[in-house]
């Protein structure tokens, strides 16, 4: 075996070996995850008071026409059936069909994930745009009024609930200067008008972010100013400005893009109160009006993909932790 | 800011003045969004709303005053006993589809509704036809079990609009009527599109186009009427509003009335309200128009009784159950509860009920009468309240038209068990003479009334908010619908 000749062959190899035992650790608890998040969910939302045939038909129904509804709605039959009906058609990829809309809970989901999805990476690119420069000019100029200023700032925006920042961003941009349209969604037919309607809405829920993460990017880029590397670079002659940028900032992103993958997965479920005000068609609301009319269906795919995209975004960065840093391989 | 606002406002009048000359599309806002698209498969006005007398039609309709009038059945003969209503149809009448509207597709409508198996959430509608039978393509007959005064009445219901069998399996996403208007587009969460049908039996309507939007947040509502991005919004949601846009030169305000009459719903079978005295007691107990004006703003008619006040038979029955806090509380002392009791007040969503409920605990406490408040979702409260009986008090409004038969039920929620009003009922339905009929609705509601069955409170008022050229809409609401077939800009 010529391969295996060296100790250096040897060791990629054990690297490898466990790498590879690491990954199926970590597939084997997601998948544990999954299942027990599908127990859950299914659990909750069967509980919830309200018989979805029954709400469906108003209150002149006659007790047959419900009868007759919930056996085409599937609801005459067990609990254990129906969730496992739905858990097979899950790993189908068939979500099963909205009882209220009567379409394939897929497409719905399919529709309004394209005003949910840009409007959430609209709203991290405005925020990133305004917390970094923020952030990083209010370390460089620590206790100066330029700091002082930009951290008042930042207080406000933490405090300010985004669902009233809205309100007056209509108020003055859409009823009283009428550059922008109260709410609604045209659709992508138009780009430019689809980016213009998600352009106050991605601003009210970009503000209180960018507050969030220009204080996050500030005090790890202080800390960072504190270690030694930077005494060091100091030491061979850079300019404090200059081993701010070529060494802190890099270093200081860390602690700052782990906020913003918290703050993405914030933005795309908990869009809710901002898509209400806007009147957008997207998920957050999608599941307001399910949980209201019990369309449990629909509620119970929507919640189970929001937490598979979770749980395989964890999965995902487990892994990439692990591959830089073989501390956490060892642990497995 | 207020100099900015009027400049802002003046610039509007002067863009919106040259592009109104050639508005021949329309956007209405409503507050709820259909559910799906099946007026025959669901209880959501809000089917009705978007779909009624636009695209499908019935054998007969309401018109903007509530009256009965002609639909798709041009003229009907009624057999002398009352059984046997033979139908004339209109000639010519094409589906969306292009399929042709004939006797067959009638028989098929009526049929499918009143079959075993059948999801119509007004299946009573149709409880009493027997049988229908195709004459020729442009005559249908239907046969009753027993008269129905209120058969013709019966049809003009959303939920009796004419299907065809070739388009019925993707109603829901794609109804296919016979209206003035075709179905195009849903966005769903956002929108429906409308489009003038070019094929229509009767006269065009002067729009070509039509958008409904969904918004039911009333501060978004407000938004999107100021900033102009519809056209009107019907049952516009935040009375409080209401004196800001009448006072504005752009807009028009339309209050006009529903058939909701909005009452506190009292479980008759539960002690201590299984008891008249104590009914009566919380009749005396509730200052309707401190009611009407503190959660409606002022919108609303007090009512006596369960019946429409615009109806040409309403009683006016007010008298029965003035204001009286002193009354109330002699009449509490007479029952047996000189300390007052405490019961639950159970409220759904609407904010009739939110905002009155709170109003109407206070009038409660003030002879003796504690309620436990508990806010319920629309679902929870058919479960708890409508199905189970769980409740002492509740507040809704019941916006079926003519729906004083509820008081026939004794398993109906309120639970109120006359004999003799459930024998006048019957004698009702048995009567087909327009005289014969107004003396014993009299009778039903000065019964009820009397018995104290319910607290009524006040008939439901609908406010239209428009843009100053839009004319043609409907003030009232009959029934659940934005007719658009005479909707017009002026020049």
């Amino acid at each position: 075996m010529p391969g295996l000749s060296t100790g250096r062959d040897v060791l990629d190899a054990l690297h490898f070996i466990t790498m590879i035992r690491y990954a199926l650790g970590r597939l084997t608890s997601l998948v544990i995850s999954l299942f027990v998040a599908s127990l859950v969910i299914f659990a909750v939302i069967e509980v919830i008071p309200g018989d979805p045939a029954a709400f469906m038909l108003g209150v002149n129904a006659r007790p047959d026409t419900i009868a007759a509804l919930r056996a085409e709605m599937g609801l005459d039959q067990s609990v254990v059936t129906r969730y496992f009906d739905w858990v097979t058609g899950l790993l189908r990829g068939d979500f099963g069909q909205s009882w209220t809309y009567k379409t394939p809970v897929v497409d719905l989901i399919a529709d309004r994930i394209w005003v949910s999805l840009p409007l959430a990476i609209y709203a991290l690119i405005l925020s990133t745009l305004i917390a970094f420069p923020a952030g990083i000019y209010a370390a460089s100029r620590r206790g100066g009024p330029g700091d002082i200023t930009i951290m008042g700032a930042t207080q406000l925006g933490v405090a300010i609930p985004n669902f009233w920042f809205a309100m007056i961003l209509v108020l003055i941009f859409a009823i009283n200067l009428r550059w922008f349209s109260a709410g609604g969604f045209p659709g992508w037919g138009d780009p430019l008008q689809a980016i213009k309607a998600l352009t106050l809405p991605a601003i009210a829920l970009a503000l209180p972010q960018a507050a969030i993460l220009a204080r996050v990017m500030r005090s790890s880029l202080l800390d960072m100013l504190g270690e030694d590397f930077i005494r060091t670079a100091r030491a061979k002659g850079l300019t404090r400005r200059q081993a701010l940028w070529r060494h802190a900032v890099r270093n200081a992103l860390i602690p700052v893009l782990t906020i913003i993958g918290l703050q993405f997965s914030f933005l795309l479920a908990g869009g809710i109160i901002i898509e209400q005000v806007f009147f957008l068609p997207g998920l957050g609301r999608l599941i307001f009006q399910s949980i209201s009319a019990r369309d449990l269906i629909v509620v119970e795919s929507v919640v189970m993909l929001l937490v598979f995209t979770v749980i395989v975004v964890n999965f995902a960065v487990d892994l990439a932790y692990a591959a830089v840093d073989p501390r956490l391989r060892a642990r497995a | 800011m207020y100099h900015f606002k009027r400049f802002a406002a003046s610039a509007v009048i002067g863009l919106w003045a040259t592009t109104a000359l050639a508005q021949d599309s329309i956007t209405v806002a409503i507050q709820l969004e259909p559910p799906n698209l099946d007026p025959t498969g669901g209880a959501a006005q809000a089917i009705d709303s978007v779909l009624y007398a636009n695209v499908f039609e019935g054998l007969t309709r309401f018109d903007a005053d509530g009256a009965i009038i002609r639909g798709l059945a041009q003229s009907w003969d009624i057999s002398d006993d009352g059984l046997v209503y033979t139908f004339n149809l209109a000639a010519g009448v094409t589906f969306h589809d292009g399929t042709a509207m004939d006797a067959e597709d009638v028989k098929f409508s009526l049929d499918r509704a009143r079959a075993e198996d059948s999801t119509n959430a007004q299946k009573g509608l149709f409880a009493g036809i027997a049988d229908v039978t195709v004459v020729d393509p442009l005559t249908v007959q239907v046969t009753l079990d027993q008269p129905n005064g209120n058969f013709l009445f019966n049809m003009a219901w959303g939920d009796a609009v004419i299907v065809a069998p070739e388009s019925i399996e993707n109603i829901a996403s794609n109804p296919i009527g016979t209206g003035p208007f075709t179905f195009t587009d849903w966005v769903q969460g956002d929108r429906i599109e409308l489009t003038r049908n070019a094929d229509y039996w009767g006269p065009a309507p002067a729009l070509e186009s039509a958008t409904f939007r969904f918004i039911s947040d009333p501060t978004a509502a407000f938004a999107a009427v100021m900033a102009e991005d519809v056209d009107a919004f019907i049952g516009f949601p935040a009375p409080e509003n209401l004196p800001q846009f009448e006072a504005d030169p752009r807009f028009q305000v339309l209050v006009g009335n529903t058939e909701g009459e909005t009452i506190l719903s009292t479980n008759n079978k539960m002690p201590p309200f299984d008891n008249v005295l104590v009914r009566q007691a919380v009749a005396h107990a509730i200052d309707r128009q401190a009611i009407i004006d503190g959660a409606m703003f002022g919108l609303g008619t007090p009512i006596g009784t369960h019946f429409a006040p615009h109806h040409p038979d309403y009683v006016d029955l007010l008298a029965n159950s003035p204001h009286d806090p002193d009354r109330a509380r002699a009449l509490l002392a007479e029952a047996g509860f000189a300390d007052g009791f405490t019961t639950t007040l159970k409220l759904p969503p609407p904010s009739y009920a939110r905002r009155g409920g709170e109003i109407i605990a206070a009038q409660l406490r003030e002879v003796g009468i504690e309620t436990e408040i508990t806010n319920l979702e629309w679902a929870q409260w058919i479960e708890e309240v409508f199905t189970n009986k769980d409740f002492g008090l509740s507040i809704v409004s019941h916006t079926e038209p003519m729906d004083i038969g509820i008081y026939a039920n004794p398993e109906y929620y309120f639970q109120y068990d006359n004999p003799e009003f459930q024998a006048l009922m019957e004698e009702l339905n048995a009567t087909t003479d327009p005289a014969g009929r107004s003396a014993l609705l009299a009778r039903a509601q000065t019964i009820i009334s009397e018995d104290y069955v319910n607290g009524y409170l006040f008939e439901l008022a609908v406010a239209t908010v428009a843009k100053a050229g839009v004319q043609g809409l409907w003030v009232n609401q009959p029934t659940a619908a934005v007719d658009l077939t005479g909707v017009s800009w002026s020049e």
